[in-house]
């Protein structure tokens, strides 16, 4: 199915882009397994998906938990913990 | 209600006059967040950080008899002493504008998707967030009007 990625302050940064459209296997259908599969790309995504990394996830924006399921066509973003006010 | 996600600055004596119309209105509690020292970018999610707020702002009417409310938050470049944020809650009386305000203020710190990035001589770093931002926003799920 594809999906929708975006991804927002140190996080586009280091992986230097804001977003992507990617296909994802059947088997990837949590945002947790989403997070794993893009850690499994190596390099610098290792380090930002990284388990000890907080990395927080939204859903069709709103924020989710890593259980949260994903469906063809969603938008799901990755971020670090917010720091607005 | 008005929530705005905006670069511009904003005026509080306006935005708080804007919600002080009706004559029920009794009390006004304004917070505005300042830029402390160092210049920084913000950045946010277009679109969910304003539903974000909107769901902040909903939560704060269920507890306490908010009458009106606006929130303004900028993004963008920012100096020192800049206006970053708005919180403005009329109610009848002042226990509920008080509370109603710190609550959403709390909770926009902690879900409210913008990030500041700080430049400073040395370089431009982003901001890590803070532990006692949680503690302020968890309080609230135990403390209940």
């Amino acid at each position: 199915m594809k999906v929708k990625v975006l991804f927002f302050a140190s996080l586009r940064e280091s992986l230097g882009r804001p977003q992507e459209e990617l296909e994802l296997p059947a088997n990837v259908n949590t945002v947790g397994a989403l997070r794993e599969h893009l850690r499994a790309r190596g390099g610098e995504w290792a380090s930002v998906f990284a388990p000890n990394r907080p990395v927080r996830a939204a859903v069709n924006q709103d924020m989710v938990q890593a259980a949260a399921t994903i469906k063809a066509g969603d938008e799901v973003a990755f971020f670090p913990p917010v720091t607005g006010g | 209600m008005k929530i705005a996600v905006q670069r511009e600055d904003f005026d509080l004596g306006a935005e708080v006059r804007a919600i002080s119309r009706d004559s029920k209105v009794g009390a006004v509690a304004s917070f505005v967040g300042l830029v402390r020292d160092v210049r920084m970018t913000l950045e946010h999610y277009p679109g969910m950080t304003e539903s974000a707020i909107r769901r902040i702002v909903e939560e704060a009417g269920g507890r306490w008899r908010v009458m009106d409310c606006t929130v303004i938050h900028r993004y963008g470049d920012l100096a020192p002493n800049d206006q970053i944020v708005l919180v403005a809650v009329a109610s009848a009386h002042r226990g509920d504008a008080f509370a109603a305000c710190e609550f959403i203020m709390d909770y926009l710190k902690t879900s409210a998707p913008f990030w500041k990035k700080e430049h400073r001589a040395g370089g431009a770093t982003w901001v890590e967030a803070r532990a006692t931002d949680d503690e302020a926003a968890e309080r609230w799920k135990r403390e209940r009007p």
